[in-house]
Protein backbone atom coordinates (compact mmCIF):
# COMPACT_ATOMS: atom_id res chain seq x y z
CA UNK A 1 0.00 0.00 0.00
CA UNK A 2 1.10 3.91 -0.93
CA UNK A 3 1.52 5.84 1.48
CA UNK A 4 2.76 9.45 1.02
CA UNK A 5 2.06 13.38 2.38
CA UNK A 6 0.78 16.61 1.08
CA UNK A 7 0.45 20.44 1.81
CA UNK A 8 -0.16 23.59 0.26
CA UNK A 9 2.52 25.29 1.83
CA UNK A 10 0.68 26.70 4.98
CA UNK A 11 1.64 30.45 6.24
CA UNK A 12 -0.68 30.58 9.17
CA UNK A 13 0.91 32.35 11.98
CA UNK A 14 1.05 29.52 13.77
CA UNK A 15 -1.32 29.57 16.64
CA UNK A 16 0.36 28.59 19.75
CA UNK A 17 3.94 30.82 19.85
CA UNK A 18 2.45 33.64 17.51
CA UNK A 19 5.47 33.10 15.47
CA UNK A 20 4.76 34.00 11.46
CA UNK A 21 6.21 31.81 8.64
CA UNK A 22 7.72 33.09 5.59
CA UNK A 23 6.81 32.17 1.94
CA UNK A 24 10.36 31.43 1.19
CA UNK A 25 11.00 29.71 4.74
CA UNK A 26 7.99 27.20 4.01
CA UNK A 27 9.41 26.72 0.60
CA UNK A 28 12.27 25.42 2.43
CA UNK A 29 10.42 23.31 4.19
CA UNK A 30 8.29 21.90 1.81
CA UNK A 31 11.78 20.82 0.21
CA UNK A 32 13.43 19.66 3.07
CA UNK A 33 9.78 17.22 3.85
CA UNK A 34 10.11 16.21 0.45
CA UNK A 35 13.85 15.14 0.46
CA UNK A 36 12.62 13.02 3.95
CA UNK A 37 9.44 11.38 2.87
CA UNK A 38 12.22 9.92 0.08
CA UNK A 39 14.55 9.05 2.43
CA UNK A 40 12.51 7.02 4.78
CA UNK A 41 10.58 5.20 1.65
CA UNK A 42 7.55 6.54 1.48
CA UNK A 43 5.78 6.64 -1.95
CA UNK A 44 4.17 9.67 -2.55
CA UNK A 45 4.78 13.74 -2.13
CA UNK A 46 2.36 16.13 -3.01
CA UNK A 47 1.29 19.91 -3.20
CA UNK A 48 -1.86 21.48 -3.92
CA UNK A 49 -3.15 25.04 -5.19
CA UNK A 50 -4.33 27.64 -3.47
CA UNK A 51 -4.89 31.81 -3.68
CA UNK A 52 -5.18 33.09 -0.68
CA UNK A 53 -3.31 34.67 1.94
CA UNK A 54 -2.57 31.74 4.08
CA UNK A 55 -1.29 29.30 1.51
CA UNK A 56 2.16 29.86 -0.40
CA UNK A 57 1.67 27.44 -3.23
CA UNK A 58 -0.28 28.83 -5.92
CA UNK A 59 1.71 27.17 -8.81
CA UNK A 60 2.35 23.70 -7.77
CA UNK A 61 4.70 22.36 -10.91
CA UNK A 62 7.95 24.91 -9.62
CA UNK A 63 7.83 23.39 -6.60
CA UNK A 64 7.60 20.02 -7.76
CA UNK A 65 10.32 20.28 -10.22
CA UNK A 66 12.06 21.48 -7.33
CA UNK A 67 11.60 18.39 -5.48
CA UNK A 68 12.02 15.96 -8.38
CA UNK A 69 15.70 17.36 -8.51
CA UNK A 70 16.27 16.74 -4.86
CA UNK A 71 14.53 13.31 -4.67
CA UNK A 72 15.29 10.01 -6.02
CA UNK A 73 12.55 7.14 -5.81
CA UNK A 74 8.98 9.53 -4.45
CA UNK A 75 6.81 10.37 -6.73
CA UNK A 76 5.57 13.51 -7.02
CA UNK A 77 2.26 14.66 -8.25
CA UNK A 78 -0.57 18.31 -7.31
CA UNK A 79 -2.93 17.46 -4.84
CA UNK A 80 -4.81 18.64 -6.37
CA UNK A 81 -4.64 20.86 -9.43
CA UNK A 82 -8.21 23.02 -10.18
CA UNK A 83 -8.17 22.28 -13.49
CA UNK A 84 -11.84 24.04 -13.88
CA UNK A 85 -9.71 27.42 -13.95
CA UNK A 86 -6.71 26.15 -16.05
CA UNK A 87 -5.88 25.25 -19.94
CA UNK A 88 -5.21 21.69 -19.84
CA UNK A 89 -2.89 22.24 -22.65
CA UNK A 90 -0.50 23.81 -20.68
CA UNK A 91 -1.61 21.96 -17.57
CA UNK A 92 -0.37 18.65 -19.67
CA UNK A 93 2.86 19.97 -21.27
CA UNK A 94 3.90 21.25 -17.52
CA UNK A 95 3.40 18.09 -16.08
CA UNK A 96 4.74 16.08 -19.17
CA UNK A 97 8.24 18.17 -17.94
CA UNK A 98 7.80 17.59 -14.85
CA UNK A 99 7.66 13.91 -15.74
CA UNK A 100 10.69 13.98 -17.88
CA UNK A 101 12.95 15.68 -14.97
CA UNK A 102 11.62 13.42 -12.29
CA UNK A 103 12.35 10.52 -14.75
CA UNK A 104 8.71 9.25 -14.75
CA UNK A 105 7.76 10.01 -11.15
CA UNK A 106 5.04 12.77 -12.17
CA UNK A 107 1.35 12.27 -11.27
CA UNK A 108 -1.71 14.94 -12.09
CA UNK A 109 -4.45 14.81 -9.76
CA UNK A 110 -6.85 17.06 -11.15
CA UNK A 111 -9.90 18.42 -9.14
CA UNK A 112 -12.64 21.54 -8.75
CA UNK A 113 -11.04 22.66 -4.89
CA UNK A 114 -12.71 23.71 -2.58
CA UNK A 115 -12.04 26.97 -2.70
CA UNK A 116 -13.40 29.58 -5.72
CA UNK A 117 -10.43 32.11 -5.39
CA UNK A 118 -8.90 30.92 -8.92
CA UNK A 119 -12.41 31.74 -10.93
CA UNK A 120 -12.19 35.25 -10.87
CA UNK A 121 -8.27 35.07 -10.82
CA UNK A 122 -8.47 33.69 -14.17
CA UNK A 123 -11.33 34.95 -15.80
CA UNK A 124 -14.07 31.84 -15.28
CA UNK A 125 -17.53 31.82 -14.20
CA UNK A 126 -18.90 30.10 -11.38
CA UNK A 127 -22.21 29.41 -13.26
CA UNK A 128 -19.95 27.11 -15.81
CA UNK A 129 -18.83 25.15 -12.77
CA UNK A 130 -19.70 21.87 -14.09
CA UNK A 131 -19.64 22.50 -17.89
CA UNK A 132 -15.53 23.61 -17.37
CA UNK A 133 -14.57 20.81 -15.18
CA UNK A 134 -16.32 18.44 -17.99
CA UNK A 135 -14.41 20.14 -20.80
CA UNK A 136 -11.41 19.93 -19.08
CA UNK A 137 -11.12 16.92 -17.59
CA UNK A 138 -12.27 15.30 -21.16
CA UNK A 139 -9.84 17.07 -23.02
CA UNK A 140 -6.90 16.46 -20.58
CA UNK A 141 -7.86 12.89 -20.86
CA UNK A 142 -8.32 13.30 -24.97
CA UNK A 143 -4.59 14.70 -25.00
CA UNK A 144 -3.09 11.93 -22.67
CA UNK A 145 -4.80 8.96 -24.74
CA UNK A 146 -3.75 10.80 -27.97
CA UNK A 147 0.19 11.31 -26.37
CA UNK A 148 0.00 7.81 -25.83
CA UNK A 149 -0.95 6.73 -29.37
CA UNK A 150 1.61 9.47 -30.46
CA UNK A 151 -1.11 10.32 -32.77
CA UNK A 152 -2.15 14.32 -33.12
CA UNK A 153 -5.81 15.55 -31.72
CA UNK A 154 -8.29 17.47 -33.13
CA UNK A 155 -10.67 18.73 -30.70
CA UNK A 156 -12.87 22.07 -29.92
CA UNK A 157 -15.16 22.97 -27.12
CA UNK A 158 -16.71 25.68 -25.53
CA UNK A 159 -13.86 27.12 -23.08
CA UNK A 160 -10.43 27.03 -25.27
CA UNK A 161 -9.68 27.82 -29.19
CA UNK A 162 -10.01 24.54 -31.06
CA UNK A 163 -6.94 22.05 -31.65
CA UNK A 164 -6.55 21.45 -35.23
CA UNK A 165 -4.30 18.26 -35.83
CA UNK A 166 -2.62 19.33 -33.14
CA UNK A 167 0.59 17.00 -31.75
CA UNK A 168 1.57 18.55 -28.15
CA UNK A 169 5.00 18.68 -26.81
CA UNK A 170 6.79 17.47 -24.54
CA UNK A 171 5.88 13.67 -24.32
CA UNK A 172 5.77 12.36 -20.89
CA UNK A 173 7.66 9.09 -20.26
CA UNK A 174 6.68 6.42 -21.53
CA UNK A 175 3.94 8.53 -23.78
CA UNK A 176 1.83 8.56 -20.49
CA UNK A 177 1.32 10.31 -17.67
CA UNK A 178 -0.61 9.26 -14.49
CA UNK A 179 -4.45 10.96 -13.94
CA UNK A 180 -6.15 11.07 -11.01
CA UNK A 181 -9.20 12.84 -9.98
CA UNK A 182 -9.95 14.09 -6.54
CA UNK A 183 -13.25 14.47 -5.35
CA UNK A 184 -15.02 15.43 -2.10
CA UNK A 185 -17.52 12.04 -2.68
CA UNK A 186 -20.30 13.53 -4.71
CA UNK A 187 -21.34 10.51 -6.05
CA UNK A 188 -21.59 11.64 -9.50
CA UNK A 189 -18.06 12.36 -9.37
CA UNK A 190 -17.14 8.66 -8.37
CA UNK A 191 -19.20 7.52 -11.48
CA UNK A 192 -17.18 10.22 -13.57
CA UNK A 193 -13.86 9.40 -12.71
CA UNK A 194 -15.11 5.77 -12.99
CA UNK A 195 -16.30 6.42 -16.77
CA UNK A 196 -13.24 8.31 -17.72
CA UNK A 197 -11.43 5.23 -16.39
CA UNK A 198 -9.02 7.45 -13.90
CA UNK A 199 -7.67 6.87 -10.71
CA UNK A 200 -9.77 8.37 -7.65
CA UNK A 201 -9.14 9.89 -4.71
CA UNK A 202 -11.16 10.67 -1.72
CA UNK A 203 -11.38 14.13 0.53
CA UNK A 204 -11.54 12.08 3.99
CA UNK A 205 -11.70 15.31 5.65
CA UNK A 206 -12.97 14.41 8.83
CA UNK A 207 -16.06 12.44 9.38
CA UNK A 208 -14.91 8.37 10.04
CA UNK A 209 -12.91 5.89 8.27
CA UNK A 210 -16.15 4.48 6.87
CA UNK A 211 -17.17 7.61 5.28
CA UNK A 212 -16.07 6.61 1.33
CA UNK A 213 -16.67 3.07 1.58
CA UNK A 214 -20.03 3.18 -0.67
CA UNK A 215 -18.35 5.62 -3.32
CA UNK A 216 -15.22 3.22 -3.73
CA UNK A 217 -17.92 0.50 -4.31
CA UNK A 218 -20.00 2.97 -6.48
CA UNK A 219 -16.32 4.02 -8.01
CA UNK A 220 -15.44 -0.13 -8.91
CA UNK A 221 -19.19 -0.95 -10.49
CA UNK A 222 -19.19 2.17 -12.48
CA UNK A 223 -16.04 1.22 -13.86
CA UNK A 224 -17.03 -1.94 -14.17
CA UNK A 225 -19.62 -1.09 -16.21
CA UNK A 226 -18.10 1.29 -18.60
CA UNK A 227 -16.05 -1.67 -19.95
CA UNK A 228 -12.63 -0.98 -17.61
CA UNK A 229 -10.28 -2.84 -15.93
CA UNK A 230 -11.74 -2.06 -12.37
CA UNK A 231 -9.05 -3.81 -10.33
CA UNK A 232 -6.23 -1.65 -11.98
CA UNK A 233 -7.90 1.47 -11.29
CA UNK A 234 -6.66 2.86 -7.66
CA UNK A 235 -8.67 4.36 -5.31
CA UNK A 236 -6.49 6.73 -2.69
CA UNK A 237 -7.96 8.71 0.65
CA UNK A 238 -6.60 11.62 1.43
CA UNK A 239 -7.19 12.67 5.32
CA UNK A 240 -5.36 14.71 8.09
CA UNK A 241 -3.11 13.74 10.84
CA UNK A 242 -0.27 13.76 12.21
CA UNK A 243 2.29 10.81 14.06
CA UNK A 244 3.87 11.15 17.19
CA UNK A 245 5.62 8.55 20.02
CA UNK A 246 3.06 10.36 22.13
CA UNK A 247 0.88 13.17 22.17
CA UNK A 248 0.12 13.79 18.84
CA UNK A 249 -3.42 14.30 19.55
CA UNK A 250 -2.70 17.08 21.63
CA UNK A 251 -0.22 19.00 19.01
CA UNK A 252 -2.16 18.37 16.47
CA UNK A 253 -5.34 20.34 18.10
CA UNK A 254 -4.31 23.71 18.54
CA UNK A 255 -4.19 23.83 14.62
CA UNK A 256 -6.51 22.08 13.71
CA UNK A 257 -8.96 23.62 15.50
CA UNK A 258 -7.23 27.00 14.19
CA UNK A 259 -7.58 26.31 10.74
CA UNK A 260 -11.41 24.82 11.20
CA UNK A 261 -12.25 27.59 13.01
CA UNK A 262 -11.41 29.75 10.19
CA UNK A 263 -13.19 27.59 7.28
CA UNK A 264 -16.02 27.26 9.44
CA UNK A 265 -16.18 31.22 10.33
CA UNK A 266 -16.31 31.80 6.34
CA UNK A 267 -18.66 29.03 5.71
CA UNK A 268 -20.89 29.56 8.38
CA UNK A 269 -20.30 26.08 10.01
CA UNK A 270 -20.59 25.79 13.71
CA UNK A 271 -16.73 26.06 15.23
CA UNK A 272 -14.96 22.51 16.05
CA UNK A 273 -14.41 21.89 19.80
CA UNK A 274 -11.99 19.60 21.25
CA UNK A 275 -15.18 16.64 21.68
CA UNK A 276 -16.00 16.89 18.18
CA UNK A 277 -12.01 16.60 17.48
CA UNK A 278 -11.61 13.81 19.95
CA UNK A 279 -14.45 12.06 18.34
CA UNK A 280 -12.62 12.22 15.09
CA UNK A 281 -9.51 11.47 16.81
CA UNK A 282 -10.95 8.24 17.55
CA UNK A 283 -10.30 5.00 16.28
CA UNK A 284 -13.07 5.27 13.74
CA UNK A 285 -12.69 8.82 13.14
CA UNK A 286 -11.27 10.45 10.20
CA UNK A 287 -8.24 12.55 11.54
CA UNK A 288 -5.25 10.40 11.61
CA UNK A 289 -3.69 11.24 14.52
CA UNK A 290 -1.72 9.36 17.15
CA UNK A 291 1.00 6.84 17.65
CA UNK A 292 2.65 4.81 14.76
CA UNK A 293 0.35 2.11 15.41
CA UNK A 294 -2.65 3.26 16.01
CA UNK A 295 -2.19 5.42 12.92
CA UNK A 296 -1.36 2.14 10.83
CA UNK A 297 -4.53 0.25 12.94
CA UNK A 298 -6.61 3.41 11.36
CA UNK A 299 -5.10 2.62 7.72
CA UNK A 300 -5.90 -0.55 7.71
CA UNK A 301 -9.60 -0.51 9.00
CA UNK A 302 -10.20 2.74 6.64
CA UNK A 303 -9.11 -0.19 3.64
CA UNK A 304 -11.00 -3.03 5.20
CA UNK A 305 -14.12 -0.67 4.04
CA UNK A 306 -12.71 0.95 1.00
CA UNK A 307 -10.13 -1.29 -0.29
CA UNK A 308 -7.65 1.66 -1.29
CA UNK A 309 -4.40 1.87 -2.39
CA UNK A 310 -2.58 4.47 -1.43
CA UNK A 311 -3.38 7.34 1.52
CA UNK A 312 -1.67 9.96 1.76
CA UNK A 313 -1.96 12.70 5.15
CA UNK A 314 -1.99 16.46 5.19
CA UNK A 315 0.42 17.19 8.38
CA UNK A 316 1.38 21.09 8.29
CA UNK A 317 -2.60 22.63 9.18
CA UNK A 318 -1.78 26.19 10.12
CA UNK A 319 1.62 26.03 10.48
CA UNK A 320 2.15 22.71 12.63
CA UNK A 321 5.86 23.15 13.07
CA UNK A 322 8.59 21.71 10.93
CA UNK A 323 9.77 19.77 13.69
CA UNK A 324 6.86 17.88 14.56
CA UNK A 325 5.79 17.82 10.50
CA UNK A 326 9.32 15.78 9.84
CA UNK A 327 8.89 13.73 12.96
CA UNK A 328 5.68 12.75 11.52
CA UNK A 329 7.27 11.86 8.12
CA UNK A 330 9.77 10.01 9.63
CA UNK A 331 7.98 7.85 11.62
CA UNK A 332 5.32 7.47 8.87
CA UNK A 333 7.99 6.20 6.80
CA UNK A 334 10.37 4.00 8.99
CA UNK A 335 7.45 2.87 11.46
CA UNK A 336 3.59 3.03 9.93
CA UNK A 337 4.51 1.68 6.39
CA UNK A 338 6.66 -1.49 7.82
CA UNK A 339 3.37 -2.17 10.19
CA UNK A 340 0.97 -1.96 7.19
CA UNK A 341 3.05 -3.74 4.91
CA UNK A 342 3.53 -6.64 7.43
CA UNK A 343 -0.19 -6.47 8.04
CA UNK A 344 -0.90 -6.86 4.77
CA UNK A 345 1.73 -9.31 4.03
CA UNK A 346 0.16 -11.64 6.82
CA UNK A 347 -3.29 -11.59 5.41
CA UNK A 348 -2.14 -12.33 1.82
CA UNK A 349 -0.46 -15.25 3.12
CA UNK A 350 -3.45 -16.41 5.22
CA UNK B 1 -45.15 16.55 20.92
CA UNK B 2 -43.16 13.86 19.57
CA UNK B 3 -45.67 10.98 20.48
CA UNK B 4 -48.44 13.06 19.01
CA UNK B 5 -46.21 13.70 15.75
CA UNK B 6 -45.41 9.94 15.57
CA UNK B 7 -48.72 9.31 14.78
CA UNK B 8 -49.09 11.65 12.19
CA UNK B 9 -47.78 9.09 9.58
CA UNK B 10 -46.98 5.69 9.20
CA UNK B 11 -43.56 4.89 7.18
CA UNK B 12 -44.53 1.78 5.99
CA UNK B 13 -47.38 3.45 3.91
CA UNK B 14 -45.17 7.02 2.48
CA UNK B 15 -43.81 7.63 -0.15
CA UNK B 16 -40.75 10.04 -0.22
CA UNK B 17 -39.51 11.36 -3.32
CA UNK B 18 -36.18 13.17 -3.39
CA UNK B 19 -35.14 15.91 -5.93
CA UNK B 20 -31.29 15.46 -5.72
CA UNK B 21 -28.87 12.38 -6.51
CA UNK B 22 -26.08 13.93 -4.54
CA UNK B 23 -24.18 13.84 -1.09
CA UNK B 24 -27.19 15.16 1.21
CA UNK B 25 -30.09 13.45 -1.70
CA UNK B 26 -28.32 10.03 -1.10
CA UNK B 27 -27.83 10.55 2.56
CA UNK B 28 -31.66 11.63 3.50
CA UNK B 29 -32.69 8.25 1.19
CA UNK B 30 -30.88 5.76 2.85
CA UNK B 31 -31.87 6.73 6.59
CA UNK B 32 -35.30 7.22 5.06
CA UNK B 33 -35.47 3.34 3.53
CA UNK B 34 -33.70 2.65 7.33
CA UNK B 35 -36.52 3.69 8.55
CA UNK B 36 -39.20 2.03 6.54
CA UNK B 37 -40.33 4.73 4.24
CA UNK B 38 -40.51 3.83 0.31
CA UNK B 39 -38.17 6.28 -1.67
CA UNK B 40 -38.16 7.64 -5.13
CA UNK B 41 -35.08 9.74 -5.95
CA UNK B 42 -34.61 11.90 -9.13
CA UNK B 43 -31.86 13.73 -10.66
CA UNK B 44 -32.13 16.15 -13.21
CA UNK B 45 -32.12 13.81 -16.84
CA UNK B 46 -32.95 10.04 -17.32
CA UNK B 47 -32.88 7.73 -14.46
CA UNK B 48 -30.79 5.25 -16.35
CA UNK B 49 -27.73 7.46 -15.43
CA UNK B 50 -28.14 7.72 -11.80
CA UNK B 51 -29.21 3.74 -11.34
CA UNK B 52 -26.08 2.39 -10.80
CA UNK B 53 -25.34 5.26 -8.28
CA UNK B 54 -28.80 4.58 -6.49
CA UNK B 55 -28.36 0.95 -6.44
CA UNK B 56 -24.50 1.73 -4.57
CA UNK B 57 -25.22 4.85 -2.49
CA UNK B 58 -29.25 3.96 -1.39
CA UNK B 59 -29.83 0.52 -1.79
CA UNK B 60 -33.54 0.18 -2.01
CA UNK B 61 -34.45 3.53 -3.23
CA UNK B 62 -36.05 3.83 -6.82
CA UNK B 63 -34.55 6.27 -9.39
CA UNK B 64 -37.37 7.76 -11.20
CA UNK B 65 -37.52 10.56 -13.10
CA UNK B 66 -38.34 14.45 -11.56
CA UNK B 67 -41.90 14.68 -12.41
CA UNK B 68 -42.51 10.85 -11.36
CA UNK B 69 -40.78 11.58 -7.53
CA UNK B 70 -43.01 14.69 -7.23
CA UNK B 71 -46.22 13.08 -8.55
CA UNK B 72 -45.75 9.79 -6.38
CA UNK B 73 -44.93 11.41 -3.22
CA UNK B 74 -46.25 12.49 -0.03
CA UNK B 75 -43.31 14.30 0.47
CA UNK B 76 -41.02 15.72 -1.98
CA UNK B 77 -37.16 16.58 -0.43
CA UNK B 78 -35.77 19.37 -2.27
CA UNK B 79 -32.15 18.46 -2.08
CA UNK B 80 -30.26 20.21 -5.22
CA UNK B 81 -27.57 23.14 -5.18
CA UNK B 82 -29.27 26.01 -4.01
CA UNK B 83 -28.31 28.04 -7.05
CA UNK B 84 -30.50 25.24 -9.55
CA UNK B 85 -33.95 26.29 -7.69
CA UNK B 86 -35.11 28.01 -10.35
CA UNK B 87 -35.07 24.64 -12.66
CA UNK B 88 -37.90 23.27 -9.96
CA UNK B 89 -41.23 22.55 -11.18
CA UNK B 90 -43.66 24.73 -10.01
CA UNK B 91 -46.71 23.27 -11.05
CA UNK B 92 -45.18 19.57 -10.17
CA UNK B 93 -44.65 20.70 -6.58
CA UNK B 94 -48.00 22.67 -6.58
CA UNK B 95 -50.20 21.35 -3.46
CA UNK B 96 -47.14 19.27 -2.44
CA UNK B 97 -45.75 19.22 0.85
CA UNK B 98 -42.03 19.87 0.10
CA UNK B 99 -39.26 19.45 2.45
CA UNK B 100 -36.61 22.20 1.92
CA UNK B 101 -32.81 20.88 3.20
CA UNK B 102 -30.96 23.41 1.12
CA UNK B 103 -28.41 26.24 2.68
CA UNK B 104 -26.45 29.12 1.03
CA UNK B 105 -22.97 28.11 0.85
CA UNK B 106 -21.18 30.91 -1.71
CA UNK B 107 -18.54 28.18 -2.96
CA UNK B 108 -21.02 26.29 -4.50
CA UNK B 109 -23.67 28.65 -5.42
CA UNK B 110 -21.76 31.93 -5.97
CA UNK B 111 -23.18 35.61 -5.33
CA UNK B 112 -26.78 34.75 -5.72
CA UNK B 113 -28.16 38.54 -4.66
CA UNK B 114 -31.87 37.55 -4.41
CA UNK B 115 -31.62 36.20 -1.24
CA UNK B 116 -30.84 39.63 0.46
CA UNK B 117 -34.87 39.97 -0.36
CA UNK B 118 -35.68 37.09 0.97
CA UNK B 119 -35.72 36.19 5.26
CA UNK B 120 -34.61 32.89 4.96
CA UNK B 121 -32.96 30.86 1.87
CA UNK B 122 -36.33 28.72 1.94
CA UNK B 123 -38.37 31.98 1.37
CA UNK B 124 -36.52 32.50 -1.72
CA UNK B 125 -37.27 28.82 -2.69
CA UNK B 126 -40.60 29.40 -1.86
CA UNK B 127 -41.07 32.58 -4.06
CA UNK B 128 -40.37 30.11 -7.18
CA UNK B 129 -42.61 27.19 -5.88
CA UNK B 130 -45.72 29.16 -4.35
CA UNK B 131 -48.13 26.87 -5.02
CA UNK B 132 -45.92 24.22 -2.35
CA UNK B 133 -47.07 23.64 1.08
CA UNK B 134 -42.82 24.17 1.57
CA UNK B 135 -41.09 23.07 5.46
CA UNK B 136 -37.12 23.76 5.85
CA UNK B 137 -35.28 21.14 8.14
CA UNK B 138 -32.68 18.63 8.00
CA UNK B 139 -29.97 21.59 6.06
CA UNK B 140 -28.46 21.70 9.65
CA UNK B 141 -26.82 18.81 9.99
CA UNK B 142 -24.13 16.72 7.64
CA UNK B 143 -25.12 14.19 5.88
CA UNK B 144 -22.73 11.84 7.21
CA UNK B 145 -23.86 12.83 10.78
CA UNK B 146 -27.82 11.88 9.65
CA UNK B 147 -26.04 7.75 9.94
CA UNK B 148 -23.87 8.44 12.56
CA UNK B 149 -26.42 10.55 15.17
CA UNK B 150 -29.61 8.79 14.78
CA UNK B 151 -30.85 7.58 17.70
CA UNK B 152 -34.18 5.32 18.70
CA UNK B 153 -36.51 7.81 20.63
CA UNK B 154 -35.83 8.67 23.85
CA UNK B 155 -32.47 7.66 23.45
CA UNK B 156 -30.32 9.86 26.10
CA UNK B 157 -27.88 11.30 23.23
CA UNK B 158 -30.83 11.74 20.94
CA UNK B 159 -29.66 15.04 19.15
CA UNK B 160 -32.75 17.74 17.95
CA UNK B 161 -33.45 19.27 14.55
CA UNK B 162 -35.34 22.14 14.03
CA UNK B 163 -38.17 22.60 11.68
CA UNK B 164 -40.40 25.14 10.42
CA UNK B 165 -43.21 25.99 8.04
CA UNK B 166 -46.14 28.21 7.38
CA UNK B 167 -48.41 25.32 7.03
CA UNK B 168 -49.78 22.94 9.80
CA UNK B 169 -50.49 19.79 7.81
CA UNK B 170 -46.96 20.02 6.28
CA UNK B 171 -45.43 20.58 9.28
CA UNK B 172 -46.98 18.10 11.42
CA UNK B 173 -45.72 15.55 8.54
CA UNK B 174 -42.27 17.03 8.39
CA UNK B 175 -42.15 16.41 12.47
CA UNK B 176 -43.12 13.02 11.98
CA UNK B 177 -40.45 12.10 9.13
CA UNK B 178 -37.42 13.98 11.23
CA UNK B 179 -38.56 11.68 14.12
CA UNK B 180 -39.08 8.78 12.31
CA UNK B 181 -35.38 9.13 10.53
CA UNK B 182 -33.58 9.37 14.55
CA UNK B 183 -34.02 12.67 15.55
CA UNK B 184 -36.05 15.05 18.07
CA UNK B 185 -37.97 17.17 15.81
CA UNK B 186 -38.57 20.63 17.13
CA UNK B 187 -41.01 22.71 16.00
CA UNK B 188 -39.50 26.27 15.14
CA UNK B 189 -42.26 28.31 14.02
CA UNK B 190 -42.92 29.76 10.63
CA UNK B 191 -40.73 29.28 7.83
CA UNK B 192 -39.00 32.73 7.91
CA UNK B 193 -37.99 31.40 11.44
CA UNK B 194 -35.82 29.24 9.24
CA UNK B 195 -33.00 31.72 9.31
CA UNK B 196 -32.32 30.79 12.78
CA UNK B 197 -30.74 27.34 11.87
CA UNK B 198 -29.05 28.85 8.59
CA UNK B 199 -25.59 28.85 7.99
CA UNK B 200 -24.06 31.34 10.10
CA UNK B 201 -25.78 30.83 13.49
CA UNK B 202 -25.18 28.34 16.18
CA UNK B 203 -27.99 25.94 14.82
CA UNK B 204 -26.18 25.33 11.55
CA UNK B 205 -23.89 22.02 12.01
CA UNK B 206 -24.55 22.41 16.11
CA UNK B 207 -25.36 19.64 18.00
CA UNK B 208 -28.49 20.06 20.42
CA UNK B 209 -30.30 18.17 22.16
CA UNK B 210 -34.19 18.66 22.64
CA UNK B 211 -34.32 21.34 25.53
CA UNK B 212 -30.74 23.43 24.27
CA UNK B 213 -32.11 23.55 20.62
CA UNK B 214 -35.21 25.32 21.68
CA UNK B 215 -33.38 27.29 23.85
CA UNK B 216 -31.24 28.69 20.86
CA UNK B 217 -34.36 29.31 18.61
CA UNK B 218 -35.73 31.30 21.28
CA UNK B 219 -32.40 33.10 22.12
CA UNK B 220 -32.02 33.56 17.85
CA UNK B 221 -36.08 34.75 18.01
CA UNK B 222 -35.37 37.76 21.01
CA UNK B 223 -32.40 38.97 19.14
CA UNK B 224 -33.69 38.56 15.63
CA UNK B 225 -29.82 40.22 14.55
CA UNK B 226 -30.08 39.16 11.41
CA UNK B 227 -26.31 37.55 12.11
CA UNK B 228 -27.45 34.59 9.72
CA UNK B 229 -27.06 36.55 6.93
CA UNK B 230 -23.08 37.05 7.55
CA UNK B 231 -21.04 34.98 5.24
CA UNK B 232 -18.63 37.16 4.17
CA UNK B 233 -15.33 35.95 5.40
CA UNK B 234 -14.29 37.17 8.72
CA UNK B 235 -10.43 37.60 7.97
Amino acid sequence: MELGVYGFGDVHRDPVTGAAVSSQQRMADLLERARLADEVGLDYFGVGEHHRADFAVSSIVPVLAAAAAQTKNIKVGSAVTVLSTEDPVRVYQQFATLDLLSGGRAELTAGRGSFIESYPLFGADLNDYEALYEEKIALLLALNEAGRKEESITWSGKFRPALDDATIYPRPVDNNLDIWIATGGTPASSARAARLGTNVIYALLGGSVNSFARHAQLFRAEAAQAGHDAGALKVGVSAVGLVAKDGAADTFYPYYRHLMDGISRERGFSAPNRISYDMQAAPSGGIYVGTPEQVAEKILLTREHMGHDRHILQMDLASVPQKDVLKSIELLGTEVKPLIDAELAQKAAA
Amino acid sequence: MSIQTLKQHDPATTTIGILGAGKVGTGVARQAIKAGYRVLIAASGDPKDISLIISVMAPGAVAVSAAEAMAAADLVVLSVPLHKFRTLDPAGLAGKHVLDTMNYWRDTNGDMPELEAAPSSSEMVHAHIPGARLAKSLNHIGYHELELDARPAGAPDRRALAVTSDDGQTRDLVLGFVEHLGFDAVDGGSLAGGAAFEPGTPIFTGSYDRPGLQAELLAHAAGATGEGRELAPAH
